[in-house]
């Protein structure tokens, strides 16, 4: 039964039944000028978005020294040329971050689960832990690369001297201590009254963990974690300064390229 | 009843927390099969007498047997044991958010007493059916009400099928509207022959399904009997008082 004004009212009596629970009933002229609202404003912010931009391009390109800027930063004779070697880098940055990745997660995860080991048993590895969150999280990412120029130079057998490999170590490292301490974070976020629960029902300290405070621990944390992998992701260019300084007799670099690098590395 | 015939006896337990003492040598004696309603203040110790049968607390002084074999407050005691056996369900559902109503109610089945997902889901639903709960299997817990929370939290207790079950102010946080479908499941259980002690505020509640009331007091049972002993002819002044100010 569609409603009209005319049986839409308080007075509901036998003739005139009150609507089923269900109904959802909107004045069409309040309906009518909502959507004129709607439009009114899609317009206004478009309109306002486009005049912004334009007050940007005309500021920008009026002013002396634009020429300069565009012939540094956007020439496309440059861009072109150095692009296939971007790419290159982009593809290296993005398998060294699958690789860090895991292994941050991994890494971070028993860390904070060590710092929550309660038994007397296991201080050795709360204290462990603790320096090493304490040591990386204060120690500088930039030297802690240094693990790249100083354990190749110990010359130890079976130790890599590949650049790659020390990097991803150094960035495992360093991140493992952040995202330890997010991960802590988390299962301390996770009510008391959960492994009350999951611990009233008999699971082991160990389950209780593993089924109830872990999976809501985790979900917790995701956008400080993403906020983590961001980083990780801007932090691997500083492995260029150091591998750039080894292979500096090889000048092949393009100014593009100098410029673009720090944001991604490039292996010349 | 005499202590040797009790099934859960409490024996002079005492427990303090950060020097503020909450229960002061209590002594509770609960017959199989019955139901027994802790009331009493907040504050006067039903709770963590509860907590203490359950092991959720050890006590400082005392002892607390069930069955004549199991001492719950054993130094070595195998808590797994326990729990296996006693249930609490408690004031704020404790539900486990993350999960959905039927893996709640599974997890204990499963990783505790190592049943068979089939079978721990299977018991589940009948479970769930007997409280009129089936239709919210597969919901996740913030779909639920807070009856319906409560409901599936005792469903919870008791797929581990426990000899004992202690209810801690289940319906403490209930809209009233709420409160009846809780006691409802409550009263099932009674006639179903579990040993229930329930903290509880819902003094017309334990009138009728109590067998056993004590009245707690600054963290000793001040006075026990039946419902018509301790509602109808309190002895004590304290109990008394009590009972005036929640009428």
């Amino acid at each position: 039964m569609g409603i009209s004004p005319s049986n839409f009212s308080y007075d509901y009596h036998v003739d005139n039944p009150a609507p089923d629970a269900e109904t959802v009933y909107v004045d069409p002229l309040r309906q009518a000028r909502s959507q004129k609202e709607a439009r009114q404003d899609a317009f206004i912010g478009i309109a306002s978005l486009l005049v912004f931009v334009a007050l940007v391009v005309l500021l920008v390109g009026r002013s002396s020294g634009w020429g300069t800027v565009a012939e540094t930063f956007f020439n496309r004779d440059q861009f072109s040329e150095s692009f296939p070697g971007l790419l290159q880098a982009f593809w290296l940055n993005v398998r060294i971050f699958l690789i860090a990745e895991p292994l941050i997660l991994i890494m971070g995860l028993l860390i904070a689960l060590a710092r929550t080991l309660k038994s007397p048993i296991f201080l050795p590895i709360r204290v462990l832990a603790t320096l090493y969150v304490d040591i990386f999280r204060g120690v500088p990412t930039i030297l802690a690369f240094l693990l790249g120029f100083g354990m190749p130079a110990l010359q130890l057998t079976g130790v890599p001297s590949d650049a790659i490999f020390w990097g991803t170590a150094t960035l495992v490292l360093s991140y493992g201590a952040y995202v330890a301490e997010v991960f802590r974070a988390g299962i301390g976020s996770v009510h008391p009254s959960q492994t009350m629960a999951a611990r009233s029902l008999g699971l082991s300290s160990l389950q209780s963990n593993r089924f109830v405070v872990l999976p809501q621990a985790v979900r917790n944390v995701t956008p400080p974690l993403l906020n983590d992998f961001i980083s990780l992701k801007k932090t691997r260019p500083s492995l260029q300064f150091w591998d750039q300084s080894r292979c500096y007799a090889e000048p092949k670099l393009t100014r593009l390229q100098t410029l673009i690098t720090p944001l991604m590395w490039v292996r010349p | 009843m005499s202590k040797q015939d009790s099934y859960i006896c409490v024996d002079g337990i005492w427990k303090a927390f950060d020097g503020y003492p909450v229960l002061r040598g209590t002594s509770l004696a609960v017959a199989q099969h019955s139901a027994t309603a802790l009331i009493g203040a907040s504050g006067s110790g039903k709770s963590t007498l509860l907590r203490c049968i359950n092991a959720l607390e050890t006590v400082d002084a005392g002892s607390i047997m069930v069955n004549g074999d199991l001492d719950v407050t054993a130094f070595n005691v195998d808590l797994d044991a326990i729990r296996r056996r006693i249930e609490i369900v408690f004031q704020s559902y404790n539900l486990f958010p993350h999960m959905k109503v039927l893996d709640n109610i599974t997890l204990g089945p499963i990783r505790v007493l190592k049943k068979s997902q089939k079978d721990s889901k299977v018991a589940a639903m009948e479970l769930l059916t007997r409280f009129g709960l089936e239709s919210k299997a597969l919901d996740y817990p913030d779909r639920l009400s807070g009856g319906q929370a409560q409901r599936v939290a005792i469903v919870r207790a008791l797929a581990m099928e426990p000899e004992i079950l202690l209810f801690d102010e289940i319906t403490s946080a209930l809209d009233p509207m709420l409160v009846g479908e809780v006691l409802d499941s409550v009263r099932e259980l009674r006639a179903g022959g579990l040993t229930i002690v329930m903290a509880t505020h819902e003094m017309s509640f334990a009138k009728e399904i109590a067998d056993q009331v004590c009245f707690l007091h600054e963290g000793v049972v001040w006075e026990s009997g039946t419902a018509a002993e301790v509602f109808e002819r309190p002895l004590r002044a304290e109990t008394q008082g009590f009972l005036k100010r929640v009428h």
